[in-house]
């Protein structure tokens, strides 16, 4: 399984879906390191 | 106005809506996404041509009579599609709310908003344009708007762009049509692409507010003491990209002499600050008459075009929108905009989609006793998804609606098996141009206030939404809701 | 993926080199399955940064079970929760296995 501990999150929301700092909250309350949040608004 | 006899709160009202469309296949080109696209398209007139619609086929379609109040919003969810290939036959140029503009016209109209000659037209092209508008019943030549100005030759044409870097303006057949002169030679804020795109924003701007003020028993143009306007363009210069104003230049051609304004930015979510603010300096006895406008967007015209292409259909984001809104006094008779009941996204309501729909829909409605049960309708993202599912963007509205329905189950105001008939009974379909701050809500206010007035809504929501994090100052988005309530509806109550 | 995002995912993954995933929010099947095809196997409209750039990085979604059994309950409800009920789940995670599929068969 992979194992979010440590890793170097790259969280890529969207404006509709789960947001970027949303998806970034979920990573680095789970060990990672959330290196890049972007949002993703197709409108 | 009739006024009735009953008695006046201190909320303001929602007095008046305008909405327009302009219909400009040509400038598609133009269109931030479609500019850059067609820059590696070996005969870009020939790879856009087969999809450019006429504007027979832009008045036909229906989600654009909806949005001019000609089509309800629940006749659009019965109406067969795809929309594109199901046009309505009997279809207006106006309707209730407004109007779609022909291309012809509105390159008249974007000349005779342009005070600094930066825009040529062709010869024939002005003159076409100048017989058509010159009889518009709302911006013709009686309205007392600037006229349009001669045209030139293709050779004054070809030397401005050869020679002073102006923008070519062509034809979907690739005619030249005309030219936009920059506004200083070294301002990148000054571009003829981007005078272009504010010139755009205040023309559709100017026509929606006409519009606003030709209506029997409308304000006085005299009478306007205050424009706010919301829509996204950046007007400025290189000292101040951005600084505005377009309102004051959209409250200067529509003839509203006593008006000072100002511009409202917050994304897409403007129009519903600008609609709160609007409030506000009405409740608080600033001023008896405010109105907010906003125009359209040229650099979102085509964004998902290449969808359209790969599913071999029209590119439906032709038009640019724009609207008007007057808010008043408490006449008796006009829509409440509730001041009590506004939801705010605040700084501490993050990203969390939770945290955010309950600031933005049950907690201003708790705030005043009513739960999500007591709104008739609700407007939220109204993009059209026939305009956004052919580019793998998914139908914005339906996703909206059905996190707004799941609110509702998470408060137990609703099963969860009932989610669909939530979204059904209280949505809508989207049925907006993918013109941002325009989409935002905003386009069934027009038929919210006939609901509200003469028809069985008694209450609706208003919810906008903005992407901040997209200016990259914040990772926060921005939220702002309005109710919008029949007058005396709650009149025990308050 | 918009080309100014892709732009910046390559420069993150070529500073951070090893140890990099990609966690999605996205809200459809279709959108799920072009954002995990471009972080690994490259932009597949060919426009942007990513074009023939495989990055070959891990890709997840939030609403898979091994990712929200690592998230704190009670983060997980409130920043995912809502969004895992009104979204298409199960299409996305689809998605998500079809990009995966995809990307091993190159």
């Amino acid at each position: 399984m992979m194992d979010l501990r440590g890793k170097k999150v790259i969280a890529l929301g969207e404006r509709d879906g789960v947001p970027g700092p949303a998806v970034a909250e979920c990573a680095s309350r789970a060990g990672a390191d959330v290196v890049l949040t972007l949002t993703a608004c197709y409108v | 106005m009739p006024r009735v006899a009953r008695a006046t709160s201190d909320m303001p009202v929602i007095r008046a809506v305008s909405l327009v469309l302009a219909h400009v296949p040509s400038l598609v080109r133009l269109g931030s996404k479609p500019l850059r696209v067609l820059r590696e398209i070996e005969k870009p007139i020939e790879y856009l041509q087969p999809h450019l619609r006429d504007w027979e086929a832009a008045r036909t379609y229906a989600p654009n009579q909806v949005f001019i109040g000609n089509l309800g919003v629940d006749e659009l969810a019965a109406w067969p599609t795809p929309w594109h290939r199901n046009p309505i036959a009997e279809a207006g140029r106006f309707g209730p709310d407004g109007e779609i503009m022909p291309e012809d016209e509105f390159f008249g109209l974007l000349a005779a908003c342009d005070g600094f000659d930066l825009l040529a037209l062709d010869r024939d092209l002005a003159d076409r344009a100048r017989r058509a508008l010159d009889a518009h019943p709302v911006v013709g030549r009686e309205s007392g708007r600037p006229a349009i100005r001669a045209g030139v030759t293709a050779g004054v044409l070809d030397a401005r762009i050869a020679k002073h870097r102006a923008l070519p303006i062509v034809g979907t057949d690739g005619r030249l049509l005309g030219a936009m002169l920059p506004g200083h030679d070294e301002d990148d804020t000054l571009t003829g692409q981007v005078l272009l795109e504010n010139l755009a924003c205040k023309a559709t701007a100017a026509l929606a507010l006409r519009h606003l003020l030709a209506r029997p028993g409308a304000i006085a143009s005299a009478d306007v003491r205050y424009v706010m306007n919301c829509g996204e363009e950046a007007v400025g210069d290189r000292y101040q990209r951005g600084g505005g104003n377009v309102a004051k230049a959209v409250a200067e051609w529509a003839g509203c002499a006593r008006a000072t304004g100002s511009d409202i930015k917050a994304f897409c979510c403007g129009p519903m600050h600008a609609l709160m603010l609007a409030g506000a300096l009405v409740r608080g006895g600033l001023h008896d008459d405010v109105v907010v406008v906003a125009g359209g967007s040229l650099a979102k015209l085509g964004m998902k075009f290449q969808g359209h292409v790969k599913h071999a259909m029209p590119i439906v984001e032709d038009v640019l929108a724009g609207f008007a809104v007057h808010v008043s006094r408490d006449d008796g008779v006009s829509p409440i905009l509730r001041t009590d009941a506004i939801g705010r996204h605040e700084v501490a309501s993050g990203s969390a989609p939770l945290a955010v729909v309950k600031a933005l829909y049950s907690e201003p409605l708790g705030r005043v006793g009513l739960t999500l049960l007591d709104v008739d309708r609700f407007a939220l993202e109204l993009h059209n998804p026939e305009a956004t599912e052919p580019a793998g963007s998914g139908n914005v509205p339906l996703n909206n609606y059905r996190t707004l329905a799941s609110l509702a189950v998470v408060e137990k105001l609703i099963a969860r098996e009932n989610i669909d008939d939530f979204v059904r009974t209280r949505g809508m379909p989207g049925f907006s141009p993918t013109q941002g701050h325009i989409a935002s809500a905003i386009p069934y206010l027009g038929h919210a206030r006939r609901g509200l007035t003469e028809g069985r809504l008694t209450r609706t929501m208003f919810a906008g939404k903005g992407s901040l994090f997209l200016g990259r100052m914040t990772q926060l988005p921005d939220g702002l809701s309005l109710v919008l309530e029949r007058n005396g509806a709650n009149a025990g109550a308050a | 993926m918009g080309l100014e995002d892709q732009a910046a995912v390559k420069r993150v993954a070529d500073e951070h080199g090893s140890g990099v995933v990609v966690l999605l929010g996205t809200p459809d099947a279709e959108s799920t399955q072009t954002l995990a095809q471009t972080v690994v196997a490259g932009d597949p409209s060919y426009a942007g940064p990513l074009a023939g750039v495989p990055l070959g990085l891990p890709v997840f979604h939030v609403f898979e079970p091994e990712v929200r059994d690592q998230v704190p309950a009670d983060v997980y409800e409130a920043q995912v929760a809502l969004m895992e009920m009104s979204l298409d789940r199960d299409a996305i995670l689809a998605g998500l296995r079809e990009a995966r599929r995809a990307a091993t068969t190159i």
